[in-house]
């Protein structure tokens, strides 16, 4: 067991999964020499050679369609988009390809990829540097969602995704990526509940606060707020947002009878949308309020002054809170 | 300006590419394609002539049974067998091939069953061969992916040690799109052991090729570093010795080759298509001058490697292989309705389990209502 950051996790999550493996090799853009710009492949290029550590042209869909050709061949290829709002130009490699071959040879063909994005916003970058992009995959069947919220998650995740012999898009919240946790990288994945399983992060019988990624933070923020007034908060980390584990969601809806969805990500046709509509097919009667949204607004992601207004914080959770519970908006958080 | 400016004669010109067979079946001498065939062996000529009799056969099939409704839609593929069958037969039997759709010759040397013809385009499945046994890649629609698939197989062929190649066939009009330049960036890079056969037929459903390129296709691959020729897609030896010419620097670790195949497609893009509307007759019969199978057969008759007898057997076994693939076209049962839900992930997915389920349950309420009835 050691303290590490999300990123050092990360790192250690691929080494592991590369020498456990001959077969999982990297492919990404400044991935080797420079250790990746977020510095998550440091040292593997050291360790693992050029063969296993590839250092490619810039191009998104080259890197993607390579690795396609590469999982043919019986590679396990783990690919680095560098940041999320770079991954458009892979997409079609993605949606018609990687989701699809699959299903499009009847199993003739897997397409063991992890497609490690960086993501989502609150670091004041640049344009096209902060997007999230997760609904687009979480549409596109044949692929797995994935999203870590803390450097454990990160690390045992990602070990899964890898493993997987289906597609797996990997979330890596970059806010977080400098955030410290208690990781055992001597852990037996075999002891892991799989990565399709949600975890509750925080017990309530009031609300149901369903969230992943670095929005898990927020949510039991906004949950430690909430005790204060005397609303118990329940938190849902999801980690795999395609598929949702619906058994732990709908059974803390039935108990707390309110349900919010937070994400960074806009609202219109957002995985917040799918998520209350199958809590309203599978916890109607059990539902003392209308579940409720918290996301980022339908607006492409502003500059980075202005990235406050738009992703979701503790006080829009907390605003949410009180709609759910039928009462005026008393409820505050951090002082504006 | 609306339209392209004119474009350079180099570009269109069909007779500046390397052949050994002129269009009248006449040998001539190419000093690149020549080393490439030494003394051919009868069996190999005879096999080339028959695949590619065969390959038209099986491909006037497929249009008939898309015009009796037996098929959704079919891309035909007369007057490219020289450069299907002449490529596919310069290949070993281990060499990974990414087609795209109009490949039925390729598909045919590599030893299909009939009904591996037309499964897919009778919408039974995505896939209509068995990828495994064909080692051949499902027929690629997204035009131009499979370039960037072939060069990643490739690039696993390397780090496999392994005396094999890849290769990618792609029409005209894939040279436009960005996958392919990145193809070709990819395989330059890293010298992939891979084989581009570009197939310019001329036409990318309705635009020319000089809508797609200011210069020769064969011209562009240099610019990446990667050698090309330019050959006559009409001649089925002069494919076979450009193959046999890529794969060999292939396979000798000096990477990737593009092959630029000079030919025609002399029917519409597919059965959904009308090419009176965009392309004149005469040009469509200065092609069946050029016709691959007849400038073939014009020299093996005249090597004494085919005669009317021989022609005749051959026309026999294609129709014999035409009617196979008949049959198992009208006689295909489609799957059982649920199983639309099966294999998308290779991994127990709790949420399409649970839809499969949701979905057999309704199917079986009909059944119910059938044995009330």
């Amino acid at each position: 067991m050691s303290t590490m950051t999300l990123a050092r996790a990360v790192n250690a999550s691929l080494r592991s999964a590369m020498m456990d493996d001959p077969r999982v090799l990297l492919l990404g853009e400044d991935i080797g020499k420079l250790g990746g710009v977020f510095r998550v492949t440091d040292g593997l290029l050291d360790q693992f050679g050029a063969a296993r550590v590839i250092d490619t042209p810039l191009a998104e869909s080259g890197i993607m369609g390579t690795a396609v050709g590469l999982a043919y061949r019986g590679y396990r290829p783990v690919v680095e988009i560098q940041f999320d709002g770079f991954v458009y130009p892979a997409f079609d490699q993605i949606v018609c390809q990687v989701a699809k071959l699959y299903y499009r040879t009847r199993g003739a063909v897997r397409m063991p990829l992890t497609i490690r994005i960086p993501w989502g916003g609150g670091i004041g970058a640049a344009e096209h540097h902060s997007e999230s992009p997760e609904a687009y995959f979480v549409h596109t069947a044949g692929l797995r969602v994935i999203a870590a919220s803390d450097p454990r998650e990160a690390y045992v995740l990602l070990r899964q995704a890898i493993a997987s012999d289906d597609p797996v898009v990997f979330f890596e919240p970059k806010r977080l990526y400098h955030s410290k946790g208690e990781v055992d990288t001597d852990l037996d994945l075999a002891d892991e509940p799989p990565m399709g399983l949600a975890r509750v992060v925080r017990d309530g019988t009031d609300v149901t606060l369903v969230t992943y990624g670095a929005q898990v933070a927020i949510a039991l923020d906004a949950a430690v707020a909430a005790e204060d007034e005397g609303v118990s908060i329940e938190v849902i980390d999801l980690r795999s947002i395609s598929p949702v584990d619906y058994r732990t969601v709908t059974a803390s809806v039935r108990k707390t009878g309110r349900a919010i969805v937070t994400h960074e990500a806009a609202r219109e046709a957002g995985v917040g949308a799918e998520i209350v509509a199958s809590i309203a097919e599978r916890c109607f009667e059990y539902l003392e309020a209308a579940p409720q949204r918290v996301t980022g607004h339908d607006i492409p992601y502003p500059p980075a002054k202005l990235e406050g207004h738009h992703l979701p914080d503790l006080d829009r959770i907390l605003a949410a809170v009180d709609r759910v519970m039928d009462r005026p908006h008393t409820l505050a958080g951090a002082a504006q | 300006m609306l339209t392209p400016a004119a474009v350079p004669d180099l570009a269109l010109s069909v007779d500046d590419a390397a052949r050994v067979l002129t269009p009248e079946g006449e040998r001539i001498p190419d000093p690149t394609l020549d080393p490439w065939l030494g003394s051919l062996d009868p069996g190999l000529l005879r096999a080339l002539y028959r695949d590619m009799v065969l390959t038209r056969r099986v491909d006037a099939e497929g249009f008939a049974l898309q015009r009796q409704g037996q098929l959704g839609l079919w891309p035909p593929c007369r007057g490219q067998e020289a450069v299907q069958i002449g490529t596919t037969h310069a290949l070993a039997a281990a060499d990974m091939i990414f087609p795209s759709y109009r490949e039925t010759g390729v598909v045919l040397a590599r030893g299909a069953r009939p009904d591996e013809f037309v499964m897919a385009w009778r919408g039974e499945a995505h896939t209509a061969y068995d990828i495994q046994r064909l080692r051949m890649a499902p027929m690629q629609v997204i035009i131009g992916a499979h370039a960037l698939h072939a060069t990643g197989y490739a690039m696993g062929i390397q780090r496999d040690g392994a005396d094999e190649i890849a290769v990618a066939y792609f029409g005209d009009g894939a040279t436009s799109q960005g996958d392919v330049s990145e193809a070709l960036v990819f395989s330059a890079s890293y010298q992939a052991p891979v084989v581009f056969v570009c197939s310019n037929n001329q036409w990318a459903i309705s635009e020319p090729v000089d809508v797609q390129s200011r210069v020769p296709l064969a011209a562009r691959a240099p610019g990446f570093g990667i050698p090309s020729m330019r050959v006559d897609g009409n001649d089925v030896l002069a494919c076979y010795a450009a193959m046999r010419w890529a794969r060999e620097r292939a396979r000798r670790g000096e990477g990737p080759t593009f092959l630029e195949a000079v030919t025609y497609r002399m029917g519409p893009h597919t059965t959904a298509d009308d090419p009176t509307r965009y392309r004149d007759a005469a040009e469509v019969e200065r092609w069946q001058r050029r016709d691959p199978i007849t400038r073939f057969e014009t020299y093996l008759r005249a090597q004494g490697l085919l005669d009317d007898d021989a022609v005749a057997e051959v026309a026999a076994a294609a129709d014999t292989l035409a009617a196979a693939v008949r049959a198992a076209c009208v006689g295909a049962q489609t799957r059982p309705g649920v199983e639309v839900l099966d294999d998308v992930y290779a991994e127990p997915h709790t949420g399409l389990a649970e839809e499969r389920r949701e979905y057999a349950e309704y199917l079986a309420g009909f059944a119910e209502t059938e044995e009330r009835a």
